[in-house]
């Protein structure tokens, strides 16, 4: 199979299902805490393990947070939402089903717009999203021929969000995930964090001649990073290709990404597939919100990410896309414009943005850390700018200094007086090393002078290294252009 | 001494003064239990040292001034209530091992109120039977004839009230599980408004139709237990916040003025016998009383067993789902794989009217079926109770038979699930609908009793207790006692 098929006049149909974990302090419909890693069940009550007699009780801090979702996709608020029984035996489901929501699900029609990587906004529609709780784990290293159960996760609650099958390539897809992401913990919803399985996705994936009805669909289950959710759906994409360019068909089945092998796999057919039978939970009554309730909500929403892009965009005078970077974690966003406050606001705000975006980001990509625990605070960032603005060092030495803040958490200050980088601004010092270079270099000298410009940057490399980089850029270009003609 | 024929006020006046202690009283009741008891089978598990201990604490209790009305009265548990730390099998072998961890709310209350555990009563599998022939623990004969049944589901309960093996015991209603025992044995019985009493700890059959209440001589009886039961409990999300009327204290409203329904439907077929004429006779002994009877219809009653046989199954398909081999109850020896786990468990686990259940339940709730059967049997459902409402804007209370006929022959149906599903014509409308209904006794059939009922609006158990209290002034049915248990 070979990656060139994609372009051969197949367009690509994906519709993602993302589970989203709500960050409740309690379980769904029990009281038993929803901490990540305790003991195996330690955190499994009566409820929770399914035992004869007991009752769910609906927590209602999941419903809150399923309608901040629902609002700020704009979506539909059901004022009345049913939970339904899905019935299937499994050993991780404890009372035989999972109680979700089918029919009536608590929020609709809603919509999330993405940025392409050509530049263009895409509007992607959010068919629905509801709550259910989640299953245990099944456990089988350690333990023989048997299995473990794991019930600490049964009942945690769940926002499952079903895009529209707008999505037309892996790109799109993992765009709209980052965007999901992004969003639920602005909202504080949900930590986003992949790794523990508070925030992973199942995708839908079909080919067609474009102007085609719709193919027939893979499921790609509980893929659980971005760079595996690009690389399941491509590999998807090639095999289907693959399977109806070769005069098959593809069967409606639910498939499993293996990453060590970077290839799709079948888990069951259409065939092997449970009858759900979904009914109405009796137990439950069903979820009625009152106007009230839901206008309680709005006023709690925080600025969205959309709309802090589009104020980065025209408050700082940002691009589109550095608007976008700084907006893509509220985090981050905040961190950015304390740094723009702090460093004397608007004149501030494109270098702020180039450094937050730049090293800052750089860093605690490398060092795996969070803004929160990052050691340059805002107020040690802005005292860097301070100084690069000032013209005390240059963006080069500013680079320098900030790694060794990074590093100890000094101030850009202290670093600049211990390690003595303050730029040379004195004109004569400057004039000095410059007549050193070109006595030094009279070869490079007469060529300059007979024409060859492209020696210019010679010229100010030899300066800078004659006055270990401190020279102040601006002026010692001017000198030389000044000394160097003829 | 005869303290076995003496009314729940009457002891409760004879604690007070200190005639007997609940020590003593107690001591009597279980005496009698293990006299009667291997005959009846009416009690599967006797909790003689559990009931001696709360004895001697209700008297404990007396003696410091705490106690109230209740406090030192024995009462018997239908085994359907989970106890903590005792047995509780709800008929059934795949609980025969299930100790329960907790109390239900209802054992709860009671223990609270200073009541007397005297043991946990016999019932048909999982609440599924007219006839208490489907325990896993054998039939409960029925005290007036021990070649007749009581009655079921909460048949066990019956015979302990008739046999005075126990002044009062608690009973669920599903389908008539409270009344038609009461009837076949000539007690009271109340099955409370859907949502009065909590169903949290009680073993779920069909959730939307489950409901607790009290079985006992009297409808005076019935009220000094049922206040104690009733009421909201957070645990159980259809239970209903609503405040519980003072059941004693209205007990002496009077019948004049009242107006009683006479449901057409109900007297339309099968009541030429004498259960009929005796159900005819309660009419006019109302009308002395000054009550005003008005024929009333209800169209769509007749529908209500096909109704429910769609309702019940489906909900109990999936309520017994838990019902695995996993984590509790019945597991088959050497378990091959998961999937023989599950059928083995399950296929030894249960009896043969369960499975009959919960294949049908999983049959209706199928795709492809689900429309045809579970959907319309939910619209008919809705016909039926707005057809009830309707009613209760021209009358106060309905009335009508409980059973169609008197006690039958132990075996007379067992092969015949279609006929003993008929034995619940009469009290299942009031299911569907969630309506509080009562049975007392109206007379004899030869040798055994006859029940009649009585239906009220939601949350009418007051205007209930109080029509069969001025009926049971005028009449002494209630009082009589099986000629072998005297």
């Amino acid at each position: 199979m070979n990656q060139q098929s994609v372009d051969a006049g197949w367009e690509v149909v994906i519709g993602l299902e993302i589970h989203a974990q709500l960050a409740t302090r309690s379980k769904i419909f029990s009281s038993s805490p929803t901490a990540y890693g305790a003991a195996p069940n330690s955190q499994a009550n009566l409820v929770d393990l399914g035992y004869p007699g007991v009752l769910p009780v609906l927590n209602r801090e999941a419903v809150r947070m399923a309608v901040k979702f629902g609002l700020a996709t704009g979506s539909t608020i059901a004022r009345r939402s049913v939970f339904a029984r899905k019935n299937y035996f499994y050993p991780d489901l404890p009372k035989g089903y999972q109680i979700s929501q089918y029919e009536l699900p608590i929020v609709a029609k809603g919509t999330l717009d993405i940025l392409l990587e050509d530049g263009s906004i895409k509007t992607i529609g959010i068919t629905r999203a509801h709550l259910e709780e989640d299953a245990g784990k099944s456990t089988h290293e350690g333990l023989g021929a048997a299995s473990g159960i794991d019930l600490n996760r049964a009942g945690t609650p769940l926002l499952e969000i079903v895009s529209e099958p707008d999505l037309r390539g892996a790109k799109e897809a993992v765009a709209y995930l980052k965007k999901i992401h992004t969003l639920v913990r602005y909202l504080e919803i949900c930590d986003g964090n992949m790794q523990e399985g508070s925030f992973r996705c199942d995708a839908n994936v079909s080919v067609r001649r474009f102007g085609a009805e719709l193919g027939t669909r893979c499921e790609i289950k509980n893929v659980n990073s971005f760079r595996y959710v690009e690389k399941a759906i491509n590999y998807e994409v090639v095999r289907q290709i693959d399977v109806l360019e070769g005069g098959g068909k593809i069967v409606q089945e639910t498939r499993l990404y293996d990453s060590a092998k970077d290839e799709t796999r079948p888990m069951r057919s259409k065939e092997e597939a449970n009858d759900y039978r979904y009914f109405p939970d009796p137990d439950l009554l069903p979820v009625e919100l009152a106007e009230d309730f839901i206008e309680t909500v709005r006023a709690t929403l925080p600025e969205l990410p959309d709309e802090k892009a589009d104020r980065f965009c025209s408050a700082y005078g940002l691009s589109r896309y550095d608007a976008l970077v700084l907006t893509s974690g509220r985090d981050l966003a905040d961190y950015y414009e304390s740094v723009v406050r702090a460093a004397g606001g608007i004149p501030a705000a494109k270098l702020a943005a180039n450094w937050v975006m730049g090293d800052f980001s750089g860093a605690l990509n490398r060092d795996n850390l969070e803004v929160a625990t990052a050691r340059v605070s805002t107020d040690l960032l802005a005292g860097l700018l301070a100084r690069i603005q000032d013209d005390t060092i240059s963006g080069k030495i500013a680079k320098e200094v900030f790694e060794s803040m990074w590093a100890d958490g000094a101030s850009a200050d202290a670093v600049i007086e211990a390690k003595g980088l303050k730029q040379i601004t004195d004109t004569g010092a400057i004039e000095a090393a410059i007549e050193a270079v070109m006595a030094a270099n009279p070869g490079q000298l007469a060529e300059y002078r007979s024409g060859k410009d492209r020696l210019f940057g010679f010229f100010v490399g030899q300066t800078m290294k004659a006055t270990a980089g401190k020279a102040n850029p601006a002026q010692l270009n001017d000198l030389l252009k000044r000394m160097l003609a003829p | 001494m005869s303290l076995h024929t003496l009314s729940v006020a009457e002891l409760s006046a004879g604690l007070a003064r200190k005639d007997y202690s609940a020590v003593e009283l107690t001591q009597h009741f279980l005496d009698r239990i293990s006299l009667s008891n291997p005959v009846l089978n009416a009690y599967v598990t006797i909790t003689a040292e559990r009931a001696l201990a709360d004895a001697r604490a209700a008297d404990a209790s007396r003696a410091a001034g705490t106690a109230g009305v209740l406090t030192g009265i024995p009462v018997a548990q239908k085994d359907i209530f989970c106890t903590d730390g005792i047995r509780t099998t709800c008929g059934s072998r795949m609980l025969d091992n299930f100790v329960a961890p907790y109390d239900s709310t209802v054992v709860e209350r009671l223990s609270a109120a200073g009541t007397v555990l005297l043991g946990k009563t016999n019932m048909d599998e999982f609440a599924m039977g007219s006839s208490n022939e489907t325990s896993w623990y054998g039939p409960v004969r029925n005290p007036w004839d021990h070649s007749k049944v009581p009655g079921g589901s909460s048949g066990g309960s019956a015979a302990v009230v008739a046999a005075r093996l126990a002044p009062v015991a608690t009973g669920t209603d599903t389908g008539g599980s409270i009344r038609q025992p009461a009837a076949l044995v000539g007690i009271s019985g109340i099955k409370p408004t859907y949502g009065r009493v909590s169903r949290y700890g009680m073993i779920a059959f069909a959730s939307s139709l489950d409901q607790a209440g009290i079985m006992a001589p009297s409808a005076a009886d019935c009220a000094l237990f049922l206040q104690t039961i009733a009421g909201f409990d957070p645990r159980d999300s259809t239970s209903v916040d609503r405040p519980v009327a003072d059941y004693a204290a209205e007990l002496t409203t009077p019948v004049k003025g009242l107006r009683i329904g006479i449901v057409k439907e109900f007297f339309e077929r099968g009541l030429e016998g004498p259960t009929g004429a005796l159900v005819n006779a309660v009419l006019e002994q109302y009308r002395a009383l000054g009550a005003e009877l008005v024929e009333v219809s209800c169209p769509s009653l007749p529908l209500s067993v096909p109704t429910y046989y769609v309702v019940a199954p489906a909900e109990c398909s999936s309520n017994l789902s838990r019902f695995d081999g996993v984590r509790f109850g019945h597991r088959c020896e050497n378990p091959r794989d998961l999937m023989d786990l599950y059928k083995r468990s399950r296929g030894e686990g249960f009896g043969a009217e369960v499975k009959r259940r919960i294949m049908t339940g999983t049959y209706v709730l199928s795709a492809g079926y689900y429309d045809a059967y579970y959907l319309k049997a939910q619209k008919v459902r809705s016909l039926i109770t707005a057809e009830f409402k309707a009613a209760f804007t021209k009358v106060d209370l309905l009335i009508g038979p409980t059973s169609p006929t008197p006690a039958f022959d132990l075996g007379a149906k067992v092969d015949d699930p279609i006929t003993m599903y008929l034995n619940d014509i009469y009290t299942i409308g009031a299911n569907l609908a969630g309506l509080p209904a009562m049975s007392i006794p109206c007379g004899f059939d030869g040798h055994l009793p006859v029940g009649v009922q009585l239906i009220g609006p939601h949350f009418g158990e007051s205007r209930l207790l109080s029509a069969a209290h001025a009926y049971q002034s005028v009449t002494d049915f209630h009082r009589r006692i099986p000629a072998a248990y005297v």
